[in-house]
């Protein structure tokens, strides 16, 4: 039990470490711009279908439900403002962060797995390039710009999607839905919400390429390095989550 | 061939993984110009000690000296640009498979040039040439056979002019002419270029091709080492028995 504590510290440890080398390194030249863009592409632009589908069936169901709840009380006016509220502050950014732990962190943990144990990570260090600037930096500041700009996207086509299930129920307009969506969202709603998910992305990032590059064991490592990603950055992201909300709070009280 | 002061210098190096001891106080001089070729049964630290003089690897105890500097506990910058004189084709080719074979020819002269894009393709085309592969630069390393992505990973490792190459089983997994080609290809290479190498292999023929000295490992020790007709005339049991299998293969 020690032993396993002691290991399970370590690896925190180390993690630590290299999550705060990450962070020195991202300001630190050479920048790899054209590598960071070919990520922004990848892990960005290559997620917009997953998320807008996703953000899209997230409004229509979210929509249902305030409506049954609203409807209770006599509320119903106040569903596109509740649903707006709910989706930008948190059911956006944390539906998008855990899809994107999902389809980036496994990614990223399987690519850097794979590349690992093929020996392609010694071929860039032997061609005197810089593999952690290479690999894991790039990635990182790629998600770090691309989860806010992904939850955005969720956050918009959420809406959409609480829009097309208001009009089958009520028929209301387009224009006068998002006029009443938009009324209720503040500066403090949206802004601290979706600046929060830089840290997902961070987190998302940091943990899958850590683990990706410290891979063993052949093909089933990749596998694992894999699995671990999205399960190790899904519940830092959840944990991380609980944390972000208390400070936006403490800056912009409720 | 040149002076002989040593350009790769292994000075007591110790290597162990876990509780296994790979490197055993190993010492290795290569002069300039000069082929060392590194023989010995599978496990016993070949690749390892190829690792070392690139810095990939660092030793437990000991020094790694190339052309005269003391690598072991060199900053990333410095030992950059040691590393861009070393041209390392790795035992499975390590070609990047996100790039295509071309791509991963011209990568380090994208990373290390000034060259213009013409110019590092053709450049890529040429050395993609020279190993066979003339008409595969599009190709993905995916769709490569082991043989085929071994001459790229080749080409690749030739692409910055090395001083040095190191190369691991360069034909291994190649058919006999191939093999033959890749053989010439170094032999050339050492002829025009001066280049030092350090080559890893189980073939003996070709071995005897391209080097013209040698050092037998087993179990991270030297057991033998000189020419290749000093390794013939060895009384180790060990040398002897994988010169005669070796030969007879």
């Amino acid at each position: 039990m020690t032993a396993l504590i002691v290991r399970w510290l370590e690896a925190v440890g180390r993690g630590s470490q290299f999550a705060f080398r990450a962070v020195c390194a991202m300001f630190l030249p050479p920048y790899e711009i054209q590598e960071t863009l070919r990520q922004l592409f990848e892990l960005g632009c290559r997620s917009v279908p997953l998320i807008a589908v996703s953000g899209l069936a997230v409004g229509v169901v979210l929509s249902m439900h305030t409506r049954a709840s609203l409807a209770r009380f006599g509320a119903e006016a106040l569903i596109p403002a509740g649903l707006a509220i709910a989706l930008v502050r948190e059911t956006g950014p944390l539906t998008a962060g855990l899809l994107l732990s999902g389809r980036i962190g496994a990614g990223i943990g399987a690519e850097l797995g794979a590349m690992k144990v093929t020996e392609q990570i010694d071929a860039l260090e032997a061609v005197a390039v810089d593999p952690f600037k290479y690999l894991v930096v790039t990635r990182v500041v790629a998600c770090v710009i691309a989860v806010p700009l992904l939850t955005t996207i969720m956050n918009a086509t959420g809406m959409l999607g609480g829009f097309a299930a208001e009009t089958a129920a009520t028929g209301m307009s387009l224009s006068a839905y998002f006029t009443k969506a938009f009324a209720s969202i503040q500066f403090s709603d949206l802004i601290p919400a979706t600046l929060k998910t830089m840290v997902f992305g961070f987190i998302i990032a940091v943990v899958s390429s850590y683990l990706g590059v410290n891979t063993t064991q052949g093909t089933e490592g990749v596998g694992r390095a894999s699995t671990r990603s999205v399960v190790v950055s899904s519940i830092l992201l959840i944990v991380a989550n609980v944390l972000l909300v208390r400070i936006i709070f403490f800056f912009y009280p409720a | 061939m040149g002076d002989e002061a040593p350009v790769v210098e292994l000075r007591d190096v110790t290597k162990s993984f876990g509780h296994r001891r790979v490197l055993d106080d190993l010492c290795l001089t290569v002069a300039r110009g000069h082929s060392l070729c590194i023989l010995g049964r599978s496990g016993t630290g070949k690749s390892v000690t190829l690792k070392h003089i690139v810095g990939l690897v660092k030793p437990d105890a000991g020094r790694v000296f190339v052309e005269g500097q003391d690598i072991t506990s060199m900053p990333m910058a410095a030992l950059s640009q040691v590393r861009r004189r070393i041209g390392f084709l790795f035992q499975n080719a390590a070609l990047f498979d996100s790039i295509s074979v071309g791509e991963n020819v011209a990568f380090p002269l994208r990373r290390h040039t000034r060259i213009g894009d013409t110019e590092i393709r053709s450049r890529a085309r040429d050395l993609l040439g020279q190993v066979g592969l003339g008409n595969e630069y599009d190709m993905m390393p995916a769709d490569l056979s082991g043989g085929m992505r071994k001459r790229a990973g080749l080409a690749r490792a030739l692409a910055l002019e090395p001083a040095i190459l190191l190369a691991d089983e360069p034909s291994a997994g190649l058919d006999p002419v191939t093999a033959a080609e890749i053989d010439a290809l170094l032999v050339d290479l050492k002829r025009r270029s001066n280049t030092t190498m350090v080559v890893v292999t189980h073939n003996i023929p070709s071995a005897r091709t391209i080097a013209d000295q040698f050092v037998f490992l087993h179990e991270g020790r030297v057991l033998g080492r000189g020419s290749a007709d000093d390794l013939d005339r060895n009384t180790s049991p060990l040398v002897k028995e994988f010169m005669r299998a070796q030969g007879a293969g």
